[in-house]
């Protein structure tokens, strides 16, 4: 089975800022992928290629200002795609903060939180279009504003 | 801090942030942390009820504290009260607090459960939503049987909004990665399919996701997915006019989706239909056409799309392997890429054509472009592309490249990244072995081998390079002069010490003749190497001399008296030490014809599986790409085989290891007494064992070549190839770890089980080691533990093992105890794997016992006796007397009584004779406290045991536990 098993965006001084597991992975073993992976990506040089591989899996990741994403799929997965995914999930962070930074997701983690679950679930891309989940995400900006749920 | 904050911002949440990053230290961090978790904490606990805002506030802090790393052990019940808020960013909260924090066993999941539940069928799509992606986040059991059979429902419902109809089916396939058994398959699975026809192009995408997850489980199910997902490609791929609008990327039409149905179509072969298949491979010329053509968008987006599309299209024409201009074409679009200024390109082409070079349509083109491959693995300059490099070269090897390819693999060896080097050298050792037209070639290839790499030459190789010169007589004299001539080099790596032992001591006759490596000569040679080297390589010398003993009488003299020397016969090391004492009785006392019987020339190795390749599938786990063309065929074609093994169809690697693997063979050769002795000896490394004999203590190896007996363990496990599967629960060794933590659990001819555990108050963590005793793998291993007694008793989580133990290997599993309150029955440990084709199936109780959950309680005569009072109520008190099973000795008795978990208190009862020990039971809801006393009598040979707790079930599990130890 193909997948996403995880993505983590961290800082070039190697700062955790987002984390999303696809699969059931222990806290402790979270923790020293992120160390491990965050010490190998930070490693590499700028014009190497952006996929590498990692234990059983494939790590493709690509650098955004002072932040790196980095995607871990499977083996047979595709890594062009993946890396337009991470390019696709950019693009909406940018759209939503309007050119954003990395301070924005530090103090709005939650938001970023949220626009992944709209963009991904599961480790799958759920809507490939920009509007429909920008538009996801607008409206519960906006229910927020108005604050009820009707039952 | 940013101007933007759309919505409601939570103004103490980014002040929290703020503060946090002004922190100078870790200290300072996490001082400013522990006092927000004070503060929390208080407001969580206080008179006055939380607001929805502040309840929201907090638990966003609490979020973000254990984002940075941070321990959280409370919040969690007001998270989930935030789920059942009627304000949409407070329940948006509340669920992702819950999809980072929750684990599945938290008793929090039926709460959790009864708010999604509410919100799925509220019938409001954003709450739908939010419940949905909870779900696949969390993506525990217990959801999946709380709501498999709901989501389906959602998915296929008419009146279901698109929005939730693609959160749905994402949902329902992560359940089905997580728990596959409990999404019911039925007539809702053809609807499914339709979707692929849906309007909207976001439910089509979200849908073949999920198609093709279960198109791998079920492929029959979902056959008529094959016309509709073709139908679909060739509209977004080969209708220039189309308008796809907000799907369309940087130009490139859909690009996602047309992915996602490319790998659609790999669960397949390739249609029957002709029209169908015609169309198909319209589309797919199409791909390759349009790679051809110039870029719409100078834009790096562009081509990655582009690319991605044409990556999974080429994918899907080598899963087919049947169109052979679709594959040249997939071939020269490759080479194009080969030398793109693109490293991503690059790096893709020399991976992707790995696996092109395994089609027999292709592999010839693929050859054609052995020099670019060659370059790359000269300039490229990243370690990765490199790598790939070397894998390509590996798989378009064959006769007619071989020795082009060995020879630029050995000099790209001398500077290799340390990385890789390893891996390298075992694709040189298989390369030579696997092409040698003579082996006078594959000699030299090694021996060179180990002289540029030799710390990276593992004990395979070597053992490889032995078997082989031993069972070809034809190459044996050249091996005996190589490895003569090589070891004149000054300084040579230890690895050639050992090859050059073992060769000489068993063909060093074969140049004897000549006066330049005569006997003497050969021995001074290896003697002078002899005291740089470690125990194990000399040990081999050893054997060795004694070999030379035998083969050349006239050196005899000599090496008695090197044997003899001090440093020989008064080794501080043991194995040293043994061998030349016997090795010297052995040339003093032994005929000449015993010695030639004992020292015979080793008997020919049984042809099996080149032990390198066993190592480098290992080291590349399931993705090892092997050389031969038949073999990587049927792992890229070979998904409709798969399909027989239901919901395993990733396990394909497996299966072709297996054929490769003789399984049944019996060992022809091992009647030879002294490959027996070996075998015994190291049952669990049998394929090293053979060659190691030389290793193995001579005392050994002398009593079995005189006995012969007691060596057949490994033949019978060969043998036993049939063993019916027993599923009897085997609780018998449970007695043995009532006062122990650590020991043997279970073992049997092919599997043994050890086990090692700790236990803090009501928490334990068990490690169970998992041997594998034969020298075959263990595939589609899984071991579960089933807990007869209720989640409200006992909670026993077990990390997931590898589904494959290699021969000789162990893997190590790690289950988290707790338990929760006072319990009786052990959880139980089953084990199913498959060995040499056969379902094995194993289940053993695991010794979780309450009274591992002890913490020992000092204290003085006077409080024992108080307290022994205050738990004077008849039914506290429960008493047994009974014979004793054991010695009945007082070291023995009081160490058991320690192991039981308690203290074993001196000087309390006034007849020095008693035990007396006090405990306190740790269980998640309640402390129980426990006093025993244990009254020997040795005449009559029986025991009296007290035992007196709060709490009258645990008094009588705790003596059921103890009275069976003594």
């Amino acid at each position: 089975l193909k997948t996403m098993r995880f993505m983590l965006l961290f800082s070039r001084q190697g700062k955790l800022r987002l984390q999303k597991w696809y699969t059931a992975t222990a806290e402790r073993d979270k923790k020293k992928m992120v160390r491990d992976l965050m010490q190998i990506v930070l490693a590499r040089k700028p014009k190497m290629c952006s996929f590498l591989e990692w234990r059983d899996l494939k790590i493709v990741y690509k650098r955004y200002a002072s932040l790196y994403f980095c995607c871990a799929v499977e083996e047979q997965d595709n890594e062009l795609i993946t890396l337009e995914v991470i390019h696709r999930f950019v693009e909406l962070l940018d759209k939503y903060f309007g050119s954003v930074c990395e301070l924005d997701i530090i103090f709005n983690f939650e938001k970023a939180y949220f626009i992944l679950d709209e963009f991904l679930m599961g480790g799958e891309i759920q809507d490939t279009s920009k509007k429909s989940v920008l538009k996801a995400i607008e409206q519960s900006d906006l229910l927020q504003e108005v604050s009820c749920i009707q039952y | 801090m940013p101007a933007v904050s759309k919505g409601d911002g939570m103004r103490g949440l980014a002040v929290f942030i703020s503060d946090i990053r002004n922190c100078k230290s870790k200290e300072a961090e996490i001082k400013r942390i522990n006092k927000e978790l004070a503060n929390i904490r208080s407001k969580f606990k206080g008179d006055k009820a939380l607001d929805g805002y502040s309840k929201k506030k907090y638990v966003c802090k609490l979020l973000f504290i254990f984002l940075l790393g941070h321990d959280i052990d409370f919040g969690h019940m007001e998270a989930v009260n935030l789920l059942s808020s009627n304000k949409y960013t407070e329940k948006q909260i509340g669920y992702l607090f819950i999809s980072v924090l929750v684990n599945s066993n938290s008793d929090l999941i039926r709460l959790i459960n009864n708010a999604i539940k509410n919100d799925l069928s509220s019938r409001n799509p954003v709450s739908m939503n939010l419940a949905l992606h909870c779900i696949a986040n969390v993506g525990s059991k217990e959801m999946a049987e709380a709501f498999a059979a709901e989501i389906p429902r959602i998915l296929v419902a008419g009146n279901t909004v698109d929005s939730v109809k693609q959160s749905a089916a994402l949902c329902l396939l992560r359940l089905n990665r997580t728990s596959p058994d409990l999404i019911p398959m039925g007539e809702w699975t053809a609807r499914v399919v339709h979707l692929l026809n849906d309007q909207h192009l976001g439910v089509v995408t979200a849908a073949v996701s999920l198609i093709t997850t279960l198109a791998q489980k079920s492929p029959d199910d979902f056959k008529t997915s094959i016309s509709l997902a073709v139908a679909r490609l060739s509209r977004i791929v080969t209708s220039a006019a189309i308008d796809l609008q907000d799907y369309t990327y940087y130009f490139v039409a859909a690009p996602w989706l047309s992915v996602k149905l490319l790998r659609l179509l790999q669960c397949y072969p390739p249609p029957e239909d002709a029209g169908l298949r015609s169309r198909l491979t319209e589309c797919l010329v199409t791909i390759l056409n349009k790679a051809q053509e110039p870029p719409k968008s100078k834009k790096v987006q562009h081509s990655n799309a582009k690319n991605a599309v044409l990556f999974e299209a080429i994918a899907l024409i080598i899963h087919h392997d049947s169109e052979p201009t679709l594959l040249v074409r997939a071939c020269n679009q490759l080479g194009q890429f080969l030398q793109h200024r693109e490293t991503n390109l690059r790096y893709l082409a020399l991976e992707s054509m790995c696996t092109l070079a395994s089609s027999e349509f292709s592999h010839e083109a693929v050859k054609t472009h052995i020099e670019t491959v060659i370059n790359a693995l000269k300039t490229e300059r990243d370690v990765s592309v490199r790598q790939r490099a070397v894998d390509l070269l590996y798989s378009m090897c064959d006769r007619s490249n071989a020795k082009q390819i060995v020879a630029e693999m050995l000099s790209y060896l001398e500077n290799a990244d340390y990385s890789i080097r390893e891996e390298i050298v075992l694709k040189v050792a298989i390369q030579a072995e696997k092409y040698a037209v003579d082996y006078t070639w594959y000699v030299d290839t090694i021996l060179n081998l180990i002289r540029v790499a030799g710390d990276y030459v593992s004990e395979e190789v070597w053992y490889r390079v032995i078997q082989i010169v031993i069972n070809r007589d034809d190459v044996q004299g050249y091996a005996a002069k190589t490895v003569f001539e090589t070891l004149q080099a000054p300084a040579c790596h230890e690895n050639l010490v050992k090859v050059g032992g073992y060769i000489l001591g068993e063909f060093g006759n074969l140049i004897a003749g000549d006066s330049r490596s005569s006997p003497l000569v050969q021995f001074n040679l290896l003697h002078s190497k002899f005291h740089l080297c470690s125990v194990p390589t000399r040990a081999l010398l050893l054997s060795a001399y004694i070999k030379f003993i035998n083969l050349f009488p006239e050196v005899k003299p000599t090496i008695q008296e090197v044997l003899r020397s001090d440093s020989q016969l008064r080794n501080a090391d043991v194995e040293l030490q043994q061998r030349a004492v016997e090795y010297l009785r052995l040339s003093c006392i032994a005929s000449t014809d015993i010695l030639a019987t004992v020292l015979e020339e080793m008997p020919p190795f049984p042809e099996r599986e080149s032990s390198i390749l066993a190592k480098l599938k290992k080291k590349k786990g399931s993705s090892a790409k092997l050389p031969d063309i038949d073999e990587t065929r049927r792992q890229v074609n070979g998904s409709t085989e798969h399909s027989a093994n239901n919901g395993t169809a990733n396990t394909s690697p497996p299966l072709l290891l297996e054929d490769l693997l003789p399984t049944s063979r019996p060992r022809p050769y091992s009647s030879s007494p002294i490959l027996l002795s070996a075998s015994t000896m190291g049952s669990a490394h049998s394929f090293t064992a053979d060659m190691l004999n030389l290793t193995s203590t001579p005392a050994a190896a002398a009593a079995a070549a005189v006995g012969g007996g007691g060596g057949g363990l490994l033949v019978d496990v060969f043998s036993e190839n049939s063993t019916s599967p027993s599923v009897d629960v085997s609780e018998d060794h449970l007695e043995r770890f009532v006062c122990k933590n650590n020991g043997i659990l279970y073992e049997n001819q092919l599997l043994q089980i050890g086990l090692k555990s700790e236990y803090r108050q009501n928490l334990g963590r068990m490690y169970l080691f998992y041997g594998n005793k034969t020298s075959i793998q263990f595939l589609s291993f899984t071991s579960s533990v089933t807990n007869n007694t209720s989640q409200s008793q006992l909670i026993v989580q077990a990390k997931p093992v590898d589904p494959m133990i290699e021969g000789g290997a162990q893997v190590q599993q790690t289950l988290n105890i707790e338990c929760v309150s006072e319990f009786t029955d052990a959880p139980e440990l089953t084990i199913i794997f498959r060995y040499g084709g056969n379902p094995q199936h194993i289940a053993v109780k695991l010794p979780v016992m309450l009274n591992k959950f002890f913490q020992p309680t000092e204290m003085t005569s006077q409080d024992y006796f108080q307290r022994w009072k205050q738990l004077g109520a008849p039914q506290q008190e429960v008493q047994k007397i009974f014979k004793a099973k054991y010695p009945m000795d007082s070291d023995a008795t009081k160490a058991k009584i320690i192991g039981f978990g308690v203290a074993l208190l001196d000087g309390v009862d006034p007849n020095p004779a008693n035990f007396v020990g006090a405990g306190v039971v740790h269980t998640k809801t309640s402390q129980v406290g426990c006093l025993l006393r244990l009254e020997p009598n040795t005449q009559a040979q029986m025991y009296r045991l007290t035992l007196r707790t709060s709490r009258e079930p645990v008094s009588h599990t705790l003596l059921e536990l103890l009275c069976e130890q003594f």
